[in-house]
């Protein structure tokens, strides 16, 4: 396999674009991606496409074909990528798998969602579809639900309280604020989500990740020839997928997304490193509960003293393991973007390139992104190159 | 020999009472409540109907059998709250307790003596001359029942039902039916068009030669059929739109009113309409002993009875049910007027 | 969404009425809903449809306050994961049931309800949920 780099991202802001259908968004992301990586558009080989749901939130399928149109990129292959929230942490494997393994030298992945053009139940529907159709969303569950059950045995079994859950997003609001990408601009206090009322028992709204309209993109290519342009590059070093049972009954533990787990074994393994050589993450925590299980998974704490670790501020940047200086999903969730962006932010983190919320010598990064309730799990480490 | 060889009731957890009802109308709570001799009513929750309350009535009638369902060879579901005005209820609970596909099956209206019309029904297959026709037959009366709010049904109309299977092996009975006799008429007392959400009633008139004349007639034409006389009952069941009409009813036969106590449910669930003489003769049969002998009389408006002459046998005592109706009529959660208005979807924005 | 998804309705009674799943006979696992490979045995796995235990308890749950489109006004609603006394796992609704007896642990039994009826004039999907029990 071939040593691939990203060289070039785009992200538009994330939160209620009114004015932007997606074609418009996943436009902006696409051509600021190739505007950084100083090449032109006719390099690219094949574009790489994640985006989830988008026949429910915009009754529009064939997003590959409209992504390679939109960018005027016709007649390359354009490949859409679905895994639910990881479409976007897929999709970049996959663009990541097609110059490794030297089908292409330069590729172009993007991830994008437009969830505001539908209601709250509406996009409930679309996003439950993340589940099992058929043994958990036909009974209610909604997303929050199925993480919701989750919380609730995690607490049971290792005494994790709603005020640790809390301080996810207190501290994802907190980081958000120094992203000027961030959907939202504003601190909250534990008191706050505490009183944000119940979404689904012991999830308040405030532990949940927004409604977002958002794009991303980075230009990925071959290593040896990224050198030889002398642009600024950094390097996948370890790219982990994994699956696990579509339905939240059927997993072996409820305390852990064993996808991560098995996801990030792989990355590391690659990479040849392990979670303490991580100086910066952009993890999955889609509700606070999943921050807290994810930084349990990726082996940077030990199970069940997630929450902990939150208490005692061992998450917050610059502090032992600098977690989500983006925002996190605090800082919106358009489902198929996020594991795009999280790539654009580690990658900006590790160019030094993060503006205020830049984490101090940061070396090595991890993006963990995951689909469903756990169903798939992507993990990839990046050094610069 | 045909008769009863299981039977089960459902009656949902929620209740409302008189006075909640009352409250709501600012109307006076114990002069409605005494005049009707009715305290609260079970209310259906809000995923439940006609169709899921038939199905635990049926299981459990299933479960008290001692059958393989797979021999049942007819259902029928008498109810005046169908959930669908076509398709049957009935097909839902064959599968549900899985005795189909090789059966027969329909649903039945009149008003609230269907599930007695079923028994019926059931009692002519079992018996039937045509070979091998079926062995056991599912007859089950089921509601949920609708009140127009405002209206004096709301204090009574409420949720219910029971299922009775009937066979013929001596054996496996708990009771044997030795008589039935109807008596029908049309005479409009109470109706819901096709379309309308709840239904009409002609007030007073529901009574004397309504509810009190085919009642009447009908026991006194099983009395008279079956050679038996008002004393030679232990245990007497009437169809109860209130707590007050059975009891007088009773009294106009020749029958100690004493002897309908145990089959009067109405006065702590409301008239389950259709399952309402059906849930008060398992009320009776979870009390009965061996050889007593017990009449049910059940009503329909439009307007018809079933009157029904019934012996108890040994086979009761090996097969008495988990649950008694009185155990499940105190089984409660009370609720507010503006949850049973939610549940029962008597808001429109529902 | 064409009248409520009929077909997979229809397909799905024995499976929601009957708690219809299957096991494999050479491991021993029950599955719920029926399984097309046994995840251990694979071709050397011979699963056999069977009908699952009606009893199990709470393995975790919470109170749904917002719902998803179809389940806006049942609000609030109780969602669980329950081990089967075979050991299978399922979601269902809890119902019925007092808020302080909804725990893990509890004791749960299969009840028949409407589970799904999002347009008056469409069809009504039932199947179970489940009840505290003791």
């Amino acid at each position: 396999m071939r040593s691939v780099s990203i060289i070039g991202v785009g992200c538009t802001s994330f939160g209620e674009h009114w004015q932007k259908s997606l074609r418009e968004l996943v436009a902006e992301a696409g051509i600021q991606a190739v505007l950084t990586s100083g090449l032109v558009g006719k390099d690219i080989e094949a574009i790489y496409g994640g985006c989830m749901a988008s026949g429910r939130f915009i009754a529009q399928e064939h997003i590959g074909a409209l992504l390679a149109d939109q960018l005027g990129l016709n007649p390359i292959p354009s490949t859409r990528v679905e895994a639910a929230c990881a479409s976007g942490g897929v999709a970049l494997r996959s663009g990541f798998l097609s110059v490794a393994s030297g089908a292409y030298d330069i590729v172009a992945v993007g991830g994008v969602e437009k969830m505001t053009e539908v209601s709250t139940s509406e996009a409930a529907i679309a996003l439950g579809g993340a589940g099992d159709q058929e043994t958990e969303l036909f009974h209610g569950a909604s997303f929050p639900a199925l993480y919701a059950l989750m919380a609730r045995k995690h607490m049971h079994d290792f005494g994790t309280t709603e005020e640790q859950m809390a301080l996810c997003s207190v501290q994802a609001h907190k980081n958000g604020m120094l992203n000027p990408n961030s959907q939202f601009h504003k601190e909250i206090s534990v008191e706050e989500v505490m009183h944000s009322g119940y979404v689904a028992s012991p999830l308040k709204l405030l532990d949940c990740s927004p409604i977002t309209d958002g794009a991303a993109a980075v230009i990925l290519c071959e290593t040896e020839k990224a050198r030889k342009m002398g642009i600024p590059a950094v390097e996948i070093i370890g790219a982990g997928q994994a699956s696990d049972s579509l339905a939240l009954s059927g997993r072996k533990s409820l305390t852990e997304v064993a996808a991560t787990k098995k996801a990030a074994e792989i990355a590391y393994k690659q990479a040849n490193l392990g979670p303490k050589d991580i100086d910066v993450v952009e993890l999955h925590d889609c509700f606070s509960i999943a921050n807290i299980m994810a930084i349990e998974d990726l082996g940077f704490f030990k199970k069940g003293e997630g929450g902990k670790a939150l208490e005692q501020g061992k998450t917050a940047l610059n502090s032992e393991i600098s977690v989500n200086p983006s925002g996190g999903l605090k800082c919106g969730h358009p489902v198929g973007a996020t594991g795009v962006k999280q790539a654009v932010e580690i990658f900006e983190q590790l160019l030094g390139k993060a503006g205020k919320r830049q984490v101090k010598d940061a070396k090595i990064g991890l993006a963990h992104n995951v689909g469903g309730s756990g169903a798939t799990a992507v993990v990839h480490i990046m050094r610069r190159l | 020999m045909i008769g009863i060889v299981g039977y089960g009731a459902y009656i949902p957890k929620y209740r409302i009472t008189v006075e909640e009802i009352a409250k709501t109308w600012r109307k006076d709570a114990e002069g409605i409540s005494s005049s009707l001799n009715v305290k609260e009513k079970a209310v259906a929750g809000f995923d439940e109907d006609s169709c899921t309350i038939a199905v635990e009535a049926a299981r459990k009638a299933v479960k008290m059998a001692g059958i393989d369902a797979q021999k049942i060879g007819a259902v029928y579901v008498g109810s005046e709250s169908h959930p669908y005005a076509v398709k049957p209820t009935a097909s839902v609970v064959a599968d549900a307790i899985n005795a189909g596909p090789e059966l027969t099956a329909a649903d039945l209206e009149f008003a609230c003596k269907a599930g007695t019309a079923g028994i019926q029904m059931c009692m002519g297959l079992v018996a039937s001359s045509m070979p091998d026709w079926i062995d056991y037959g599912l007859a089950i009366g089921s509601d949920t029942a609708q009140g127009r709010p405002g209206d004096a049904l709301e204090y009574t109309a409420a949720s219910g039902g029971a299922a009775f299977i009937i066979g013929k092996n001596e054996k496996e009975l708990i009771a044997s039916i030795d008589q039935t006799f109807s008596y029908t008429t049309d005479t409009p007392d109470f109706w819901r068009r096709q379309h309308a959400e709840f239904p009409r009633h002609a007030g007073r008139f529901t009574g004397e030669p309504a509810y009190f004349r085919h009642v009447v007639s009908a026991a006194e034409g099983l009395m008279a059929k079956a050679k038996m006389k008002p004393v030679d009952f232990d245990f007497a069941v009437f169809h109860q739109p209130n707590g007050k009409f059975p009891l007088r009813v009773s009294k106009m036969l020749g029958i100690d009113p004493k002897r309908a106590k145990q089959g009067l449910l109405t006065p702590e669930i409301g008239n389950t309409y259709s399952g309402a003489t059906m849930i008060g003769l398992a009320s009776v049969l979870d009390a009965a002993k061996p050889g007593q002998k017990i009449l049910a009389v059940s009503y329909g408006s439009g307007a018809g009875s079933d009157a029904f002459a019934l012996t108890v046998k040994k086979g009761i005592e090996k097969k008495r049910p988990c649950k008694k109706v009185l155990e499940m009529v105190k089984e409660k959660e009370y609720i507010s007027y503006a949850e049973y208005a939610k549940f029962r979807r008597k808001l429109k924005t529902l | 969404m064409t009248n409520g998804n009929l077909p997979l309705i229809w397909r799905k009674f024995p499976e929601r009425y009957l708690l219809q799943g299957n096991r494999c006979e050479t491991c021993g696992t029950c599955f719920f809903p029926a399984r097309q490979v046994c995840p251990n045995c694979r071709r050397k796995g011979k699963l056999v449809q069977m009908e699952m235990p009606r009893q199990g308890k709470i393995i975790t749950f919470t109170e749904v306050f917002t719902g998803p489109y179809g389940f806006e006004f049942e609000t609030p609603y109780f969602i669980a994961i329950i081990e089967l006394s075979n050991k299978a796992r399922l979601l269902s609704q809890v119902v019925d049931s007092p808020r302080e007896k909804i725990k893990i642990g509890a004791k749960v039994e299969k009840v028949f309800r409407k589970i799904s009826d999002i347009d008056p004039e469409g069809p009504i999907a039932y199947g179970y949920k489940f009840k505290v029990v003791g």
